[in-house]
């Protein structure tokens, strides 16, 4: 039997390619998930630079309004952008808004009103604990019941909705609690979670900074630690992840403790900065969450997007409500813009990943 | 480094049912440090079962699973491949969205940094990458490269390289050659061979029997979920070998009904009657060997 010797070890690959093009660093750059909605923020600023210049639109005031409308979806946008990109969904989301906000009111409103008279930063504790237990209870059912987390997510949505308004009404009798300025300890979390910051004049809000923050943390998880790896494989094939050895499973439940812990930071901002809650609130948000991640290039059937992706779609969507604020159009038609922005960034996305994928 | 040590790997009386489906019945199989072991069967057989226990993607539903003389209960292919056990899958195993360098450290990444802090080592893995592959005598343009738009031999040879790469002890083999050109195939049966030198126990599943004989030190019949024979190479020519797999009894069946088609004729008639002669000639030249 013969043992050929080994194919030299070193066999030093030739260090330029024939068949290898000289790619520039700008068409790399068109191959990211995120350049699509980067491009379509620029022409839909610019669309409405030119619409409603007379209404404004270019100012620091304006531009203000759109990054505090922008930071609270933004926030969930990346997380669900996480999530989707790990191949899974999340409607619950907009309900752990509502059932963080009201948890944090119901513990924090006075005894006398039917609440439990905690002061605030143990509510905000109890509250992110019980948005985490959501979380690890949508994964812990998607990963036990094999289902598909958009029929789990789907039912937990109405859940805890429902629980939200339900538990609220038999404690306190209403679906609205306020005067959490009242509550001691509200000082360090107005500061933390409300305040505002002037730039030129027109005032910013914090939340803005956890947003991007928030984008930095996600972009650096995906794309340079070994977790983001994870979840790159575990949504672009999961059996196949498994069988290298990714616990496809525990990168699951934590990207749904993901989106519930987002979902508790906007109820948080929300309900310091209204200085209360609703038990409607965050309602609709997970679908307004994720057009802006399917605007930002992630794909829907996972292993493919990008956080940065997310932060552009949520501006975008921003750009689209404030646009149409300052230029009075009849606000019913709304919905009729979003949906219809949705469809072209969704073909143009399309179009511009292709045109990439080409070179 | 060969013959009668313990076996490194054994697996004793495992069976695995998938609900009403028996995939594996009662099996027992080993291999031992520097050796290959050849697991042979038709399709359907069981074999990429088997090898999916071996490397902890499935748990047997009965049976023990030995290593290195202890017992272990695997929960995931995680453990196997901590114990040194990597294995290239029928089907791959790889995520075609995503880059080569990223597919092949899949599960494995390399770190640097510390705590928090602790970063991909993306140079190390595009470097060790693009060497690895190189070993194999192929040359992949950009590690960037998705592996969704690699050629399927590029694709099987990136899962070689992965398991070559990390099987410290153990490398299975689930039909590796299947897809890849003669030269290549080459270069994954030499493979074979220095791994086994190096004292590295191989599992190797191949449908060639002219790419399992050289190799193999001996081998395991798989026939509907079972053992059907266990052979070291002494006691196996590569003829009976070559008859075995072909299913010599099979394949006079086959030409029998062949024939038995053309004569009711129709318009593929010619082509089957071609197909009978073709398979007849197949028979005499397996008996002259067999004869031999
Ligand atoms: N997850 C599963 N669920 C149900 N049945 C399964 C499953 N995996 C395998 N089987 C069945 O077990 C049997 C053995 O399959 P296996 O893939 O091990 O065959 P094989 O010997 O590798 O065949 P091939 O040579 O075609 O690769 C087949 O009948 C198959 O249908
Ligand atoms: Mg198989």
């Amino acid at each position: 039997m013969s043992t050929d010797t080994a194919p030299a070890p070193g066999a030093a690959p030739p260090a330029s390619d024939e068949r290898l093009r000289e790619v520039s660093r700008v068409s790399r750059l068109l191959s990211r998930p995120e350049l699509g909605a980067v491009v379509g923020a620029v022409l839909v600023w610019v669309f409405f630079a030119i619409v409603a210049y007379d209404n404004n639109f270019v100012s620091w005031a304006t531009t203000a309004a759109i990054f505090n409308r922008a930071a609270p979806l933004g926030i969930l946008a990346i997380a669900v952008a996480l999530l989707m990109i790990g191949g899974e969904f999340d409607l619950s989301i907009g309900s752990i808004v509502g059932f963080a906000g009201m948890t944090i009111m119901v513990l924090s409103f006075p005894s006398d009103g039917g609440g439990f008279g905690w002061s605030l930063w143990p509510a905000i504790l109890a509250a992110l604990i019980v948005a985490l237990a959501i979380g690890w209870f949508n994964g812990f059912l998607v990963i036990t019941t094999k289902l598909p987390s958009f029929i789990i997510t789907l039912a937990t949505l109405f859940i805890f909705r429902g629980l939200t308004i339900a538990l609220t009404r038999l404690r306190t009798n209403r679906t609205q609690l306020g005067n959490l300025d009242e509550v001691e300890g509200f000082a360090l979390a107005d500061t933390l979670f409300a305040s505002q910051f002037e730039i030129f004049g027109a005032r910013f809000r914090v939340a803005i900074l956890w947003w991007i923050g928030l984008a930095l943390v996600a972009t650096w998880v995906l794309l340079r630690t070994r977790q983001g790896n994870w979840i790159f494989g575990a949504g672009g094939d999961a059996n196949a992840a498994r069988s290298v050895g990714v616990p496809v499973n525990k990168v699951k439940i934590a990207l749904f403790m993901t989106t519930a812990f987002a979902g508790f930071l906007v109820a948080l901002i929300q309900a310091v900065q209204f200085t209360g809650a609703d038990t409607l609130r965050g309602f609709q948000q997970e679908f307004e969450a994720i057009i802006a991640v399917v605007v930002g290039g992630t794909l829907l059937t996972g292993g493919y997007g990008s956080a940065i992706g997310a932060l552009f779609g949520a501006l975008i969507f921003a750009m689209v409500q404030q646009g149409i604020i300052i230029t009075g159009v009849d606000g019913d038609w709304f919905q009729v813009f979003v949906g219809t922005v949705l469809v072209v960034a969704v073909i143009f996305n399309n179009f511009v990943r292709q045109k990439a994928a080409q070179r | 480094m060969s013959g009668n040590g313990t076996p490194l790997l054994e697996i004793q009386n495992v069976s695995k049912y998938f609900g009403s489906v028996i995939a594996l019945e009662d099996v027992s199989a080993f291999v031992r440090a520097g050796e290959v072991t050849c697991l042979l069967g038709d399709n359907g057989a069981g074999k990429s079962t088997l090898i999916k226990v071996l490397s902890g993607v499935h748990k047997p539903t009965k049976g023990k699973y030995f290593f290195d003389g202890k017992e272990y209960n695997f929960s995931s292919p995680r453990d196997a491949l901590e114990l040194g056990i990597a294995t290239v899958y029928q089907d791959l195993a790889m995520i075609p969205l995503m880059s080569v360098w990223r597919n092949f450290f899949l599960g494995s990444e390399p770190t640097k940094g510390w705590g928090p802090f602790r970063s991909y080592d993306s140079e190390f893995a595009k470097r060790t990458t693009k060497e690895e592959m190189a070993k194999m005598g192929i040359d992949i343009r950009d590690p960037d490269q998705t592996v969704g738009t690699l050629s399927g031999g590029e694709r099987q040879s990136v899962a070689i390289a992965r398991a070559v790469y990390f099987g410290a002890k153990v490398l299975i083999l689930d039909e590796p050659t299947a897809a890849l050109g003669v030269k290549q195939a080459g270069v994954v049966l030499k493979y074979i061979l220095q791994a086994r030198n190096r004292g590295i126990g191989v599992i190797f599943i191949t449908h060639n029997p002219h790419h399992a004989y050289p190799v193999a030190d001996h081998f395991v019949i798989l026939r509907r979920g079972m053992v059907y024979g266990d052979y070291t190479k002494a006691e196996l020519p590569l003829e009976q070998l070559v008859q075995m797999m072909a299913g010599g009894a099979d394949l006079e069946v086959l030409q029998h009904e062949l024939e038995q088609a053309s004569r009711e004729g129709g318009e593929e008639a010619e082509a089957l009657a071609e197909t009978a002669q073709a398979i007849e000639s197949e028979l005499d030249e397996l008996e002259e060997k067999g004869n031999d």
